[in-house]
């Protein structure tokens, strides 16, 4: 039942990707770009994803625990540190530069496979610095 | 009718993905943190199955949906890696990224997915308006 749950929400969560077009780098820096020539249409993306997750969260409020485990599992950490920040800064940076988040990142290996490789392989590589960063701090 | 259309029902598949993850089994829908899971933690086979999900899924983009805009032309594959190592080592740091905290962050009202989401939006504006 997990491993069924867990690939259906992948697949629905990918294919809103592409249906909303966040798939195409082209599209998301179109989004990105305020100053120029602007293309608002992740706009209704973002909302009407966030309106229906607010919704699931208002459910979450009266559930003790979830439908087929036994217990939430939702971060809890509340301090704002200069990991958060730094950390989103550079995502943000590396966002604006490709178009790619890692969700379309991953869907572009099929997709756009010239582009998608490099990047996917580089995210590993980042990803796993900064894994090895923090083994290396908690020795 | 396309252009309101299609986001549309993306940002309503994206929320309730979220919400039936969230429902059945308690946890928040962060690809950059599912996929770390995948390459460097014990249990492989849920990560695994989320994203081989969400590659399908995604590649159903002009099969399923009509392409309003083209693909950019291929990219030298330095801009693609630059861009891979910030991503992948910014959303580590970051504890997450477009979906972690863009959509989950802000459905739960979490004032961390508040602050990065504008963070990131911020810098990803900038940079974009710079490399124009």
């Amino acid at each position: 039942m997990f491993a069924f749950i867990t690939f259906f929400c992948g697949l629905l969560f990918g294919l809103g990707l592409a249906f909303s077009e966040m798939t195409n780098p082209a599209v998301v820096l179109g989004f990105l770009d305020l100053f120029g020539n602007w293309n608002p249409s992740l706009i209704i993306v973002m909302v009407s994803a966030i309106a229906v997750g607010m919704i699931g969260y208002f459910i979450k409020g009266k559930r003790l625990t979830p439908l087929f485990a036994n217990k939430w599992q939702v971060p809890s950490l509340r301090q704002i540190d200069r990991k958060l920040v730094i950390g989103s800064a550079l995502f943000g940076i590396g966002w604006g530069i490709s178009g790619y988040c890692p969700g379309p990142g991953l869907t572009a290996l099929v997709n756009n496979p010239n582009e998608g490789i490099y990047f996917i392989i580089a995210l590993i590589i980042g990803s796993g610095a900064h894994h090895i960063q923090t083994r290396i701090v908690k020795m | 009718m396309d252009t309101i259309f299609n986001p549309l029902v993306g940002g309503l598949l994206i929320g309730m993905a979220t919400v039936i993850y969230l429902l059945s089994l308690g946890k928040v829908i962060g690809i950059s943190g599912i996929l770390s899971q995948l390459l460097f933690s014990k249990e492989r086979l849920l990560p695994f199955l989320f994203i081989a999900g969400l590659i399908i899924g995604g590649s159903a983009y002009g099969v399923l949906t009509e392409q309003t805009v083209a693909f950019p032309e291929t990219r030298s594959p330095l801009l693609l890696i630059v861009s891979g190592l910030l991503v992948g080592y910014g959303t580590r740091l970051g504890s997450g990224c477009t979906s972690g905290h863009g959509v989950c962050g802000i459905s739960r009202l979490s004032p961390r997915s508040l602050v990065a989401t504008l963070i990131f939006m911020t810098t990803a504006i900038i940079t974009v308006s710079i490399l124009n």
